[in-house]
């Protein structure tokens, strides 16, 4: 069996909530709250969640962008969260990022060129003219003309930046990019061809991807595994197909209910969760989802304890101390 | 649940931004009408011109942008157009209200949420303070918004988005009016904060009898919510039908193409058929047809003959001439955006 | 350059203050070869005494006999290039300090701005006046210098904001990510955006710098006599205000344009770079 490429122990990251003269913390926010997971190579491993579930905090501790507060992220076999500086660098040529809005990712200062080439700049790659054709190359492979390196951000479309983007990630030859809701901020005939440049260059250059994103529907489309988050923890991993398909925690039932449908005919009960998410801040003691949870067998038992992500079907894991229940 | 008389009726609008010489036909000859308690959604991507519509149903449009003349914007038999400001001021928020896409920009942060909803009530009605506080409050529970009484005294930064965005309901509703206009009211939020205010929306509906007039770019909202369906392009509406209609029969090469450019929950993972190039720039609509360079069936009278809306069945049109030549619509061609790779989005 | 509607609305509406600036500038720079008389010279000291304006002392004479047009024109070359070099030091250190406040971030940011917090307390010509008064005798580069070392404060502050707001852009991120040294993210992606703002707020500091150094030279603490310098003109004609108003009142008027122009002119600047046109 080969070795993940990315595998993630107990990754946790706070922030500090400050108050006082002299900024004391006074409690902190658990944006990732140990964090486990494995990426194959040449998987897409898709993470869902809604907004403050610490989705993008993941991301980005994972790429060390965020210094995460503990755990361990082995990529390659290499433990990220202890490398020096200088390694650091070295290693980041093989893990890449590409941001969700396409107006605050590009230097609005800098042509798209410049933007594109720096990366290969940065690590030696190539120099000079070498460096002009690589750049040339890879607005080609993402689909955009060559003759544009000379503009300036704010001459192109959302979705030719974000194409922009991914050639810069491309630029230093990763074979892990974090996708930081790609795809979110894009409209949907765009969204398309966006989707399927990133799937075209997965198959094409073996890449690894970690897509985070809120839209389901898009995750189900592009990814192999999905893990779910829900303030901070994963609530439930698995296969793509046997999360979407059949849900074990309450929440992935309520999120996927909650996804409109583009048909008129469907009738279906949506789980419609009351009330908003509690503060990360102050979470509740035992299941943090247990003030919205839906789930028929849900008692007392629920708030004594976190419940730990269990294998609950082959390769399916929950983190729910009740037997699954569908509620359809 | 709808009854004939139209409430709104928008004939030929036109609005244009104008920037030195170059003229931006946001809006070009859109007509539509909205009947009492029905719900219309306008589906578009960017630059399609559905926010400049609803702006303009408002007449909130400011200059270098106009509402050309020869528009004509009717409202329980009134015509918009033809009101002083102060008339057109005692409809907004009165009778037709508006519901915009980010709470946390459109509410003010300085003002409790209770003062925000109370002062749309004293601007229209002549009522106390005390008095307009209460139909706040009442308005503010209305839209299941726990705790309302204490809530209200609170801040825009201490809610929720989902809460916030149920008090710009409530300020939009809190004066009954007969139409509501939500320009993207859920696109900003999570999902399943979604799923609450679109029920909401409905709930109020029933409860108070609105019209809503809902523009988005989620198809899957629009099937959820709305009776009637409107898509447009191009400044221009290319297809309009029942929501059921739409979706079991699109006939508009856009909307077939926006339909399949969707992944959707459950479907097989095949490769996304996209809509090849760009929305051209609304500062030079191509001649003829102005989806021409991205269709698949286009032909030379695509080119040379702007089409008009063309009949399809009792409540459905399509501006498109393959309603004319049904033929054509077995040879499919490689659209010319995808020939030249002239501009990838 | 590609301007947006806006952006060219506002050029157009600068370039009164862009001529009357460079006008200025132009009357410095060739003041020696411009001016009709030696600004020094006393060539009839009692028949060119305190004379009103007239076709050949356009701006009159002072208690000392001298042209006061061609004072002022000299004038303009000292007060203009004080204003400048002061600027361009404040500038300097601004920059710095607040680039190091605000990429370091953390307990360093805190305490170099508490530092700056605790200077700004002390009035700016309060802290001048000391130092001056000190030395007596004040060359002129070092008048400069004091000029611009108590002037920098407010600078650091508004650059330290910038940077702590493009450190945290995806654009810095991306950088980071590419795994671009701190140096080359400061220089490279973060400062080019500052510039700015600090075109801005130097172009308004001149305008102050004006107003600062004649006052000093006013007060016989700047430029001393017999150089021009509108201050120390405006000097000449203080003690005889009522009669000799013409003494005081040219460099006074140069004074007040200059320093509106420059604040017209800043405020132009800042309205052109809204960020909400710039990504």
């Amino acid at each position: 069996m080969t070795m993940p490429l990315l595998s993630v122990q107990n990754l946790t990251k706070t922030f500090p909530i400050q108050t006082g003269l002299f900024g004391r913390p006074s409690s902190v926010v658990r944006a990732v709250d140990r964090v486990s997971l494995t990426l194959e190579r040449a998987e897409t491993l898709g993470v869902v969640g809604e907004s403050g579930c610490g989705k993008t905090t993941l991301g980005r501790c994972i790429l060390r962008l965020i210094e995460p507060t503990e755990g361990t992220i082995l990529f390659d076999g290499v433990d990220v969260s202890t490398l020096g500086r200088l390694e650091l660098r070295t290693l980041r040529r093989k893990m890449q990022i590409v941001f969700q809005d396409p107006f605050s990712s590009l230097n609005p200062r800098m042509t798209v060129g410049a933007a594109v080439k720096e990366g290969i700049l940065i690590h030696q790659i190539a120099e000079g003219a070498a460096a002009d054709r690589r750049v040339q190359s890879l607005f080609e492979e993402v689909g955009l003309n060559p003759a544009y390196v000379s503009r300036y951000p704010h001459e192109f479309s959302g979705g030719q930046r974000q194409r922009i983007g991914i050639a810069r990630a491309l630029s230093v030859e990763p074979t892990f990019i974090v996708c930081d809701e790609a795809v979110s901020a894009l409209d949907v005939s765009v969204q398309a061809q966006v989707i399927n440049l990133l799937q075209d260059l997965q198959r094409e250059r073996g890449l690894t991807y970690l897509f985070i994103a809120h839209d389901l529907s898009v995750v189900e489309h592009i990814a192999d595994r999905v893990a779910v988050m829900y303030l901070g923890k994963i609530v439930e991993l698995g296969p793509a197909e046997a999360v979407y398909r059949d849900p074990i925690m309450p929440y992935t039932q309520a999120l996927l209910s909650a996804v409109p449908i583009p048909d008129p005919t469907a009738r279906r009960t949506r789980i419609v969760l009351q009330g908003d998410p509690p503060s990360p801040a102050d979470p509740p003691p035992g299941c943090v989802f247990f003030s919205r949870c839906q789930h028929p067998a849900k008692d007392a038992a629920c708030t004594q304890t976190v419940p730990p992500l269990e294998e609950k079907t082959p390769d399916h894991f929950a983190a729910c101390i009740k037997q699954p229940s569908t509620l359809r | 649940m709808a009854d004939l008389t139209p409430l709104l009726r928008v004939a030929d609008l036109r609005t244009y931004f104008y920037d030195g010489d170059a003229v931006a036909r946001a809006v070009d000859g859109v007509s539509f009408e909205i009947r009492r308690g029905e719900t219309v959604g306008i589906v578009g991507e960017s630059g399609s011109g559905k926010s400049v519509t609803a702006l303009s149903l408002l007449r909130l449009i400011r200059p270098p942008g106009q509402i050309e003349p020869g528009s004509r914007i009717e409202f329980e038999g009134q015509d918009l157009l033809s009101l002083d400001a102060d008339a057109i001021r005692a409809i907004r928020g009165q009778r037709i209200a508006m519901i915009f896409q980010e709470p946390m920009s459109a509410l003010n942060p300085v003002l409790t949420v209770g003062d925000q909803v109370a002062e749309v009530v004293r601007v229209h009605t002549k009522l106390s303070r005390k008095e307009a506080w209460e139909r706040a409050v009442e308005m503010l529970a209305l839209t299941g918004i726990p705790a309302a009484r204490e809530r209200a005294t609170q801040y825009p930064h201490q809610l929720s988005g989902g809460m916030r965005q149920r008090v710009m309901i409530a300020m939009a509703l809190v004066m009954h009016p007969a139409l509501v206009i939500a320009d993207e009211p859920t696109t900003a939020l999570d999902v399943t904060i979604q799923a609450q205010i679109l029920e909401l929306l409905h709930d109020l509906q029933e409860k108070l009898g609105m019209s809503i007039l809902l523009i988005t770019h989620d198809l899957g909202v629009v099937a959820e919510m709305a009776e009637r369906v409107i898509v447009m392009y191009g400044g221009e509406v290319v297809e309009e039908a029942s929501v059921g209609e739409l979706f079991a029969d699109a006939r508009h090469p856009y909307t077939q193409g926006l339909m399949r450019a969707m992944p959707q929950l459950g479907a097989p993972h095949e490769r996304l058929l996209t809509i090849p190039g760009v929305v051209p720039a609304p500062t030079a609509w191509p001649s003829g047809c102005r989806f021409r360079d991205r269709c698949e069936y286009a032909w030379d009278r695509c080119a040379q003959e702007h089409p008009p809306l063309y009949q399809i069945g009792t409540a459905h049109v399509s501006r498109c001439h393959l309603e004319d030549e049904p033929a054509r619509r077995l040879t499919r061609t490689t659209p010319l955006a995808a020939r030249t790779g002239q501009g990838t989005a | 350059m590609v301007m947006s509607r806006r952006q060219r609305e506002i050029v157009r509406g600068a370039v009164p203050m862009l001529v009357v600036l460079a006008v200025l500038a132009g009357i410095a720079i060739f003041a020696p070869l411009i001016a009709p008389y030696n600004p020094s010279a006393q060539p009839d000291i009692v028949g060119l005494k305190n004379l009103p304006p007239s076709l050949a002392h356009p701006f009159g004479t002072d208690p000392y006999s001298r042209d006061v047009l061609s004072r002022v024109m000299y004038g303009a070359q000292v007060s203009l290039s004080v204003a400048l070099l002061a600027t361009i030091v404040t500038v300097f250190l601004g920059t710095v300090y607040g680039s190091i406040a605000g990429y370091a971030g953390g307990i360093v940011d805190t305490c170099m701005m508490r530092l700056v917090d605790a200077m700004m307390a002390v009035p700016r010509v309060l802290l001048v006046i000391i130092v001056v008064a000190l030395w007596h005798t004040l060359p002129l580069w070092l008048l400069i210098v004091v000029i611009g070392v108590t002037g920098w404060f407010s600078l650091s502050r508004v650059v330290r904001g910038q940077v702590l707001a493009f450190r945290r852009r995806d654009f810095v991120v991306a950088a980071e990510a590419l795994g671009a040294r701190r140096t080359r993210i400061l220089f490279r992606h973060i400062l080019p955006n500052v510039v700015p703002m600090i075109i801005v707020d130097a172009t308004l500091g001149i305008g102050q710098v004006i107003v600062l150094e004649a006052g000093l030279s006013y007060l016989g603490l700047g430029v001393q006599p017999p150089g021009a310098s509108w201050g120390n003109i405006i000097q000449d004609g203080a003690d005889q205000i009522g009669t000799l108003w013409w003494v005081s009142l040219f460099p006074g008027l140069l004074i007040a344009t200059t320093a509106v122009a420059c604040n017209v002119l800043g405020d132009a600047l800042r309205d052109y770079f809204d960020p909400r046109e710039v990504a």
